[in-house]
């Protein structure tokens, strides 16, 4: 990847940025700078290397090679100070279950000199603002998973980070949980805090990030907004073919020319194109007859799939 | 405030919910001890030839002994389940790594809440000592800092053996096979240099052994020698070695 500028008003700045456990490189010299006030999305399978990424940012894990600076600071040696400015989410619920709801909140602000008065204060307002108001005196064990995760959120919120860093915030949520987070998270993007998250969903990038980098084996494989990226990697629509199980060794050959590109996956075909009708209408036209054709809107998915040759979520 | 005080905070807030159940226990326990082996079978020890054990009564030698083997299990049983949990299964640690705290702030604040705990423990046991008149200096006051000190040399070992565990099995074995046998062999209920030698031999080796000889000492009023100053100083090493080792294995487990 072409080195680009040095942008020292960058909030993250990483260069040539690497991880190893032992003999396993987990990243392998990324370079991405994520700017103040925007979404920052690292897209990728489990396995890419983006909750490293995550922990060398929260300057947790420390960093093996290259270069990364956070609020213009160096975690090996400002480690205390940035964390003091930032707000974590992480992947794997950390939140104290021998607390209640508002403890949790109250506690947290300590590690953080918070005074009692303001930390109560910050408290009631985190909980209003994440929904969790009514339960500031319950028990963590018996909340639904979403509202954990709010919960988790107004945790990291009670230093009033400028930049909050989130690894696979909906993950294992359901939509109706998963939509309630990207609102709030919507809410503090638009009150200025900077945002960077992991996901494997390409909606939730779709949805928060301004810029993502898509990573996969380590390494980051193509950046830009998901815009751009579905622009660059795949065409406007995309044909779903579904065939009855032991048709698919007739399709040889037949598809040839059909469109810009054919991908095979063991369930469906795709078939990429700017009309997906008229693909199908030709399908049909070649004797083809799947057992159901969707047209569809191109997803970063596809763009993943393009750039990397194997799907998202496995 | 320092970040060892942020987490020993955070224990006490805890331990405030709890702290009736466990200083009953911690009183209670003593009282059987000493009541059902210190008297009851002291009594079949005065009735023996020997009548006391090396001039003192027998409720008098185990009491020390007991004392220190006490702060030994306090200290293993708050060093291996809690830290384990903390580690992997709550991920306390983690939410505070978030924080500006280091590593090494929790791994004093573990430190400063295991000496509470061990204080208050030994203060408890050194109370119900008094009570049963098995105190006969000024001076014996000092075998509370001594258990206390005695509990660290244990803790902290197994503390940075526990931060590398991911089940609770490891923790079975250590207290059947090593807390257990200590308890039991480690000068608490009769002197040490009855056991075959090489069993003492070993049982020199343990914190323990040391830990009992110096309560020992202190509480009957035979503290005044070189043996005294060296047993602090073994007591002292495994609290140095257990507490340098839990900064290399928290790290290791939360700092990767």
């Amino acid at each position: 990847m072409a080195a680009t500028p040095t942008r020292s008003d960058a909030l993250i700045h990483a260069r040539g940025l690497t991880k190893y456990f032992g003999n396993l490189v987990a990243v392998d010299a990324v370079d991405f700078d994520v700017d103040r006030g925007e979404a920052f999305g690292f897209l990728g399978p489990n396995g890419a290397g983006k909750t490293s990424t995550m922990r060398m940012i929260g300057c947790v894990s420390p960093v093996s090679g290259g270069t990364l600076r956070v609020l213009g600071m160096d975690p090996a040696v400002d480690g205390p100070r940035i964390r003091a400015r930032l707000g974590v989410v992480p992947q794997a619920d950390t939140l104290d279950r021998e607390l209640r709801v508002a403890e949790n909140l109250y506690t947290y602000a300590r590690y953080f000199d918070i005074s009692g008065p303001l930390a109560r204060k910050r408290t009631a307002e985190l909980l209003d603002f994440v929904q969790l108001g009514d339960r500031a005196d319950d028990e963590v064990e018996p909340l639904s998973g979403g509202m954990k995760r709010r919960l988790a959120i107004a945790r990291a919120l009670i230093s009033e980070p400028e930049l909050l860093l989130l690894d696979e915030p909906t993950t294992g949520l359901d939509p109706q949980a998963r939509h309630m987070v990207w609102d709030r998270l919507y809410r503090l993007k638009q009150r200025g805090v900077t945002i960077v998250l992991t996901t494997h969903y390409m909606d939730e990038a779709e949805q928060l990030c301004d810029r993502l980098v898509v990573m996969d084996k380590a390494k980051i494989v193509a950046s830009g907004s998901p815009r751009e990226l579905i622009e660059r990697y795949a065409t406007r629509e995309v044909l779903e073919l579904r065939f009855a199980i032991d048709a698919a060794p007739a399709l040889d050959g037949k598809l040839e020319g059909l469109a810009d590109r054919v991908e095979v996956l063991p369930d469906r075909v795709l078939i990429y194109t700017d009309d997906g009708d008229a693909a199908a209408a030709a399908i049909h036209q070649r004797g083809l007859r799947p057992e159901s054709t969707l047209v569809r809107r191109s997803t970063l998915e596809d763009v993943f799939l393009h750039i990397t040759g194997r799907r998202l979520i496995e | 405030m320092n970040g060892a005080l942020k987490v020993l905070a955070h224990h006490l807030r805890l331990y405030r919910r709890v702290w009736k159940g466990s200083v009953f226990v911690s009183f209670v326990s003593p009282v059987l001890y000493l009541a059902s082996i210190g008297v009851g079978l002291g009594s079949l020890v005065s009735r023996g030839p020997a009548h006391t054990v090396g001039g003192i009564s027998y409720v008098a030698f185990i009491a020390p002994g007991l004392l220190a083997a006490t702060a030994m299990t306090t200290a293993s049983s708050e060093t291996t389940f809690p830290i384990m949990s903390r580690v992997y299964w709550m991920r306390t640690y983690d939410a505070m790594l978030a924080s500006p705290l280091r590593v090494r702030d929790l791994v004093a604040g573990e430190v400063l809440w295991l000496t509470f705990r061990l204080a208050l423990v030994s203060l408890i046991f050194f109370l119900v000592m008094a009570a049963f008149q098995t105190v006969h200096s000024i001076g014996a006051v000092f075998a509370i800092p001594v258990a206390m000190l005695s509990g660290l040399a244990f803790g902290t070992p197994v503390m940075a053996w526990a931060a590398k565990q991911r089940t609770d099995t490891p923790f079975a074995l250590l207290f059947r096979f090593v807390v257990t046998p200590l308890f039991i062999l480690g000068g608490t209920f009769f002197p040490i240099d009855r056991l075959p030698r090489l069993v003492e031999g070993i049982a020199w080796l343990t914190p323990l052994a040391h830990g009992v000889a110096l309560t020992r000492a202190l509480t009957t009023g035979n503290a005044a020698s070189m043996a005294t100053l060296g047993h602090v100083v073994v007591l002292a090493a495994y609290a140095a070695v257990g507490i340098a080792a839990a900064m290399v294995t928290f790290r290791q487990e939360l700092a990767r």
